[in-house]
């Protein structure tokens, strides 16, 4: 499914590279061939009818942002939607006996003109022991299934908080349960870092993926920035001017606490990037003195072995995680600062991006072919646009464009969503979209709020 | 070619008061001879500088109001810094003050002078004798911020007559207070990315040290720190702002 996905973003790159710049508005990369879903609105009774609501809403939204499918309007839907298996008849309604009305009951009501789904998702929402309770279920509406029973996919049951986030949350897991059926990974429990200044001074943040739950995870009340995460998911890495200098600093998720890191003894350590064992670190310091150059060390600091040896600025290093043997970086070494590819030797250095404006912010997609990155292609100096670029053939298409400042790009783990900041005005926030440059919505609206990363731990 | 001489004179005086402000070396450098050749064309020329009003009460503003030909650079004293060849700023003086225009280029330098005059002229008084100035006070006013072009970190020819006035405040500084650092800061424009900007801060920062230690400033007595982006000392979004946040600023270190 991702091939065929970036098959066709590569297509439109290739089509569209004859034009001085390629803009991607509404759904010009839409895949006609993709799997119909309709999901009619669920209903629910007692305490768990004011939370219903929000449930179908975040339904339908996960459905409708998501590349893998196309959620059929509810505007098409019959009047009488099934709530369960039971209220299902098998069979295809005969139209000889009078003029019919796909009343919903049937799964042919469903697969025939108008709705003409290929799955149909239902369910019902209930107050249990004081939670939330979501029975759904999901249906394939093909003719080759011959009972209901084989046209079943799954059925499960969504137990939440009796309130507002819990509705949403129950949406979020049955949504994403159904992209599961299409090659979607799940993107619950996957959180982004960030940083803020809502506080007054600039500290790191995280929140979840949805953009719930944010709270601050630093308070030291200087400039704590440039965050990124270890592949397992349990560190987060910044850079921070709380001892006076630009140094690096380890956060372990998991107790809250920070990790022991040597930094070197240097005007700048910062922006760290993980092997993908998450046992090592690349990073740009002027421990020798001269441009920031960069060093490979294990991730207490220890080891220290220099890794680039430019006489230009290298900065934002980040490690291939599929390959763990290459990685991007941005370097001043052709002039403006360009993204280019290295071993982690430091040898075999190509120029990634074309050369033209500047070209920062790489950030490699899950599966390590693609980067996104930050380019003022066809602007003036500091208006970045996000661009996803295939590494081997170097096709790059563009995601933004008239829509501010935008940069930052970091791929979720189903690599079909890149969170990116963007600043419409003097505020910079978290926004996120498709890889396909649909979809877009703010995260964030409070302070300024700029370098989100993707928090998850790779399977 | 009035306004010439008039010009290398009043650049001949300048010279002089930074020298005189530095206890340095008695004698002046005398005032170059014109050149017996054709002057060359690009000469920069002053075409006007003044204060409009030219008298106000305190806390009104001045208009300041000018026109450049032919200079690269052009600097107004009193914490205002680089400007463009033609502009115009409000001032908000509370005493009366004279604002002090240099125009450098490939053909020299110029300068000429604006006075806003606040209030009733004020009793002529003395400037304070040098030794009641603290080293804060030399570090606050006399140390000057280097300015650099677009994505460089190279010192521009244009700066050095800033870069030695720098010096030798700082000697100065480091004669009177053996024990006073000063950290050189780098800091950036707006538009590159915050992460290169960091590595660009701190080439700034570094090579401004290399350029004072080469003009004699003890180098251990300089640390350096990139801000890259992260400390603007203005946010609009204008070639002038963007040019006064490429800099190199002088603070107390710890």
């Amino acid at each position: 499914m991702m091939r065929f996905f970036f098959a066709s973003l590569l297509l439109f790159a290739s089509l569209g590279s004859i034009g001085a710049r390629q803009e991607i508005q509404g759904n010009i990369i839409k895949n006609p061939g993709k799997p119909l879903v309709a999901v009619p609105d669920f209903r629910a009774s007692g305490a768990a009818a004011s939370y219903v609501g929000a449930f179908n809403s975040t339904v339908a939204s996960d459905l409708q942002s998501s590349p893998l499918i196309n959620f059929v309007p509810k505007t098409m839907y019959p009047l009488q939607a099934p709530q369960q298996p039971q209220d299902l008849i098998s069979g295809v309604a005969s139209p000889s006996r009078g003029a019919y009305t796909p009343q919903g009951k049937r799964l042919s009501d469903w697969s025939l003109p108008p709705v003409s789904t290929n799955y149909l998702g239902m369910g019902y929402g209930a107050e249990s022991h004081g939670n939330f309770v979501v029975f759904g279920w999901f249906y394939s509406t093909s003719p080759t299934m011959a009972t209901l029973q084989q046209a079943q996919v799954f059925g499960k049951v969504y137990t939440a908080s009796l309130d507002q986030n819990g509705a949403v949350d129950a949406g979020h897991r049955f949504a994403a349960d159904i992209l599961a059926q299409f090659g979607g990974k799940s993107l619950v429990g996957t959180r982004i870092v960030f940083v803020s200044n809502r506080s007054g001074a600039k500290e790191i943040w995280i929140m979840n993926w949805d953009g719930t739950d944010q709270r601050q995870l630093t308070r030291y009340g200087s400039i704590s920035t440039f965050p990124s995460a270890s592949p397992d998911g349990r560190i987060v890495a910044f850079t921070t001017y709380a001892a006076g200098y630009p140094a690096i600093q380890m956060f372990s998720l998991d107790t809250g606490r920070k990790l022991p890191f040597y930094n070197q003894r240097a005007s700048m350590n910062a922006f760290v990037t993980f092997t993908p064992d998450s046992k090592r670190i690349v990073f740009s310091s002027t421990a020798a003195g001269g441009p920031a150059q960069l060093y490979m060390t294990n991730v207490d600091g220890s080891g220290l072995h220099r890794v680039s040896s430019s006489g230009a600025i290298e900065v934002e290093a980040k490690i291939n995680p599929k390959t763990g043997a290459d990685l991007v970086d941005v370097s001043g070494r052709s002039g403006l600062p360009q993204i280019y590819q290295m071993n982690l030797e430091g040898a075999d250095v190509q120029r990634l991006s074309a050369g033209t404006g500047e070209a920062t912010n790489p950030a490699w997609s899950p599966d390590g072919e693609h980067i996104a990155f930050a380019w003022t292609r066809g602007f003036e100096p500091g208006n970045y646009n996000i661009f996803i670029m295939d590494v081997t053939s170097r096709q790059a298409t563009q995601l933004t464009a008239n829509e501010g400042r935008n940069e930052n790009p970091s791929w979720a783990p189903d690599g079909a969503h890149i969170v990116y900041a963007s600043m419409r005005g003097r505020q910079s926030q978290i926004w996120v979209m498709n890889a396909d440059g649909t979809g877009k919505h703010p995260l964030t609206d409070r302070g300024s709020n700029e370098k989100p990363v993707w928090v998850y731990a790779e399977q | 070619m009035r306004k010439n001489r008039a010009s290398l004179t009043s650049a001949a005086v300048l010279l002089l008061v930074f020298a005189a402000g530095c206890h340095k070396k008695a004698p002046p450098p005398t005032p170059a001879a014109p050149p017996s050749a054709p002057p060359p064309a690009a000469a920069p020329v002053i075409n006007y500088f003044n204060a409009e009003p030219s008298s106000i009460s305190s806390g009104q503003p001045s208009s300041l109001r000018w026109s450049v030909d032919n200079a690269t650079n052009v600097q107004i004293d009193n914490g205002i810094g680089q400007v463009s060849p033609n502009g115009r700023r409000a001032v908000y003086p509370t005493a009366t003050t004279t604002y002090h225009m240099t125009a450098s280029g490939a053909g020299g330098n110029v300068s000429a002078d604006a006075t806003v005059t606040v209030g009733t002229p004020p009793p002529a008084e003395a400037p304070p004798p040098r030794n009641t100035e603290t080293v804060a006070d030399i570090l606050a006013h006399r140390v000057q911020d280097i300015h650099f072009d677009y994505d460089k970190s190279d010192v521009r020819q244009q700066d050095q007559p800033v870069l030695q006035g720098d010096a030798d405040a700082l000697k100065t500084i480091f004669q009177m207070d053996p024990n006073f650092v000063v950290t050189i800061e780098g800091h950036c424009d707006e538009r590159g990315s915050a992460e290169y900007n960091l590595g660009l801060g701190d080439r700034r920062a570094s090579a401004t040290k290399d350029a004072l230690v080469s003009l004699g400033v003890p180098g251990d007595k300089l640390k350096t720190i990139s801000y890259g982006k992260e400390r603007p000392i203005c946010t609009d979004a204008s070639e002038d702002c963007y040019a006064r946040n490429r800099r190199a600023h002088f603070s107390a270190g710890q």
